[in-house]
């Protein structure tokens, strides 16, 4: 009975749920074609694939807290291109990197001003911030984009080994810290009280401003990072880079289960929505499907996991509550 | 017996509604004070006041003697006055360890404020504090959300408990609860005087609070308009100045 019980607890948590989902898609694919899975194409998938983990992390995170960052794919391109352009400018490599990822830092940081100060939505603060990190990124690209400068440490940060690239041991190490941070640290206690019930948090003591902050302040700096992990891959500083990587990593966030509402969600869920949506991809290209369609494969994921994730959420308070009543 | 909690002239507005005017009030050391009042008597205000959460107007607070201004519930806390308010102040999704010990959780490796939280020490301290309450629940990772509204109100006890509040505030714990719960929820209350612990319990339901409460306090528009010991007092009474104000 009671192990019953835990297994069920066990399949009402909605990363599990995800991560059946994830084996479903792959071993569909794999039917379609052996290919899918052969070292060739994971080396590719899993190549492209860690900057989406890491801009997937931070956006879980800010969401768990009850916020949203729309300025991400923005950031994403920001960030790398004012590296470029700063070493260009004759600024050492590591000096620039520090200065680039201190704009996410400071992007991430007014999207919490000004939405904690003047109490709106993060939904249109960050809205704003998308079209003027995006109008920036632009203007720093001065015209026409500029060479990518060898000075740069890339292959600290790209290297490919054999089968991965160094960049997924970032975001593991990422994965890794954060994880640690919110689900075993007094800190991501306080983030899932955010989100679960501001009020209640903080007639606890929980200073919710101070709390939301810095998960904006962490989510524009995953965003910035991870954008020059793409640029170092690419060894080519694009003005386009990110665009509508903001939906699709609110859609991992998502698709691996952390709500809409804030308080629920993992970083495991968040990193495997990332590689689904990667894999989801690389297999409707692989079964000859036209590449189309994975726009709306994603749709039909995301609808299917949060009404998956809802169902399952009431189940699970109604089982408690049938459950007080005896 | 001596006085826990002295109010002195307090007055509240908010943008042009006077909503606490001129109140003064004692509440003894660990009894259970019964404050009553319709809709919009101003009782939330008070309580708010007294956990924190807003700053009087004017009037002074007395705790164990010592002239207090708290400028957060925080502070209010941190001296062992606790607040359980209308809406419950647990946390829906979260467990009922953590959420036990929400804003003071049990670290180590800390570096500043922030630590790792000791888990499974969280978790036995939390099914101890249930149970010193008489509240035998599962285990300690059940979410509350799973959890009936007594059950709630009992864990938010257990908290307050386990923290060694002196003063309990109860800003309608029964509200939305059933007949059985909200007597599981009277029951933990009168508990809490033999364990050394002063409440204040708001209710607009006489019916609730005066078999538990050792003192009523009325309060109507703002005002305190009586204050009386339950001996001096029937239940006829005070629902007539509940009723006529
Ligand atoms: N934040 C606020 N802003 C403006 N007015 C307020 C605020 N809070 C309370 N009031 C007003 O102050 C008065 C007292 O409200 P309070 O919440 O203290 O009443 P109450 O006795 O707790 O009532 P209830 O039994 O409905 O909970 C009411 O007229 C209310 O409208
Ligand atoms: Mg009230």
């Amino acid at each position: 009975m009671s192990k019953n019980f835990s297994l069920r607890s066990l399949l009402v948590r909605p990363e599990v749920a995800t991560f059946l989902m994830f084996l479903a898609i792959m071993i569909g694919f794999y039917i379609a074609n052996e290919r899918f899975l052969d070292a060739r194409n994971i080396r590719i998938v899993m190549g492209i694939t860690p900057e989406y983990i890491i801009v997937a992390i931070g956006i879980a995170i800010l969401m768990i807290s009850g916020e949203f960052d729309l300025s991400v794919g923005s950031v994403f391109a920001l960030v790398p291109m004012t590296i470029v352009q700063m070493v260009h400018q004759g600024i050492p490599p590591w000096f620039a990197i520090f200065l680039g990822l201190m704009i996410g830092i400071i992007v991430g940081f007014v999207n919490g001003f000004i939405t904690l100060r003047f109490g709106i939505p993060s939904f249109i603060a960050t809205l704003g911030m998308l079209y003027i990190a995006r109008s920036l990124t632009t203007v720093a690209t001065a015209g026409f984009p500029p060479p990518f400068p060898h000075i740069l440490p890339n292959e600290l940060f790209v290297y490919q080994f054999e089968l991965f690239r160094a960049s997924l041991y970032w975001a593991l190490l990422v994965a890794v810290v954060l994880g640690v941070m919110l689900h075993r640290s007094n800190v991501g206690n306080w983030i899932y009280a955010t989100g679960g019930d501001q009020n209640a948090a903080s007639s606890m003591g929980i200073k919710t401003g101070n709390v939301k902050m810095f998960c904006f302040i962490l989510c524009g700096f995953l965003a910035g990072f991870a954008g020059m992990i793409q640029t170092f891959r690419l060894e080519a500083p694009l003005p386009s880079q990110g665009y509508l990587l903001e939906l699709e990593s609110i859609a991992a966030a998502v698709i691996g289960g952390v709500s809409l509402f804030g308080g629920i969600g993992t970083v495991f869920g968040a990193v495997i929505g990332a590689i689904l949506i990667r894999f989801l991809e690389s297999g409707i290209i692989m079964a000859r499907i036209d590449a189309e369609w994975f726009r709306a494969g994603l749709g039909s994921l995301i609808i299917i996991a949060v009404v998956f994730n809802t169902y399952i959420s009431r189940r699970a308070t109604r089982i408690g509550q049938n459950k007080a009543k005896d | 017996m001596e006085d826990i909690i002295v109010c002195e002239g307090l007055n509240k507005y908010y943008s042009g509604v006077h909503a606490l005017k001129d109140l003064s009030l004692k509440i003894k050391k660990d009894s259970v004070v019964g404050l009553i009042g319709d809709n919009g008597a101003g009782k939330s205000t008070l309580i708010k006041i007294l956990s924190g959460a807003h700053q009087p107007d004017s009037g002074h607070i007395y705790f164990e003697g010592n002239k207090v201004k708290f400028k957060s519930t925080k502070e209010a806390m941190n001296l062992g006055i606790e607040t359980i308010y209308q809406y419950s102040a647990l946390i829906p999704e979260m467990s009922i360890a953590r959420n036990i010990f929400i804003g003071r959780e049990q670290t180590q490796y800390n570096v500043g404020n922030f630590g790792l939280m000791k888990t499974k020490t969280m978790q036995d301290d939390a099914m101890k504090a249930l149970t010193d309450v008489e509240l035998h629940l599962r285990s300690p990772d059940t979410p509350v959300n799973q959890l009936s509204g007594g059950e709630r109100q009992g864990v938010v006890i257990a908290r307050a408990m386990y923290f060694k509040s002196k003063v309990l505030i109860l800003d309608e714990p029964t509200n939305h609860l059933s007949v059985k719960e909200t007597n599981k929820v009277l029951r933990f209350v009168e508990g809490l005087k033999s364990q050394g612990v002063t409440s204040i319990f708001i209710t607009h339901n006489l019916s609730h609070v005066y078999p538990i409460a050792d003192h009523l306090c009325v309060m109507a528009r703002g005002e305190k308009i009586a204050d009386l010991d339950k001996r001096d007092t029937t239940i006829d009474h005070l629902t007539d100045l509940l009723v006529n104000g």
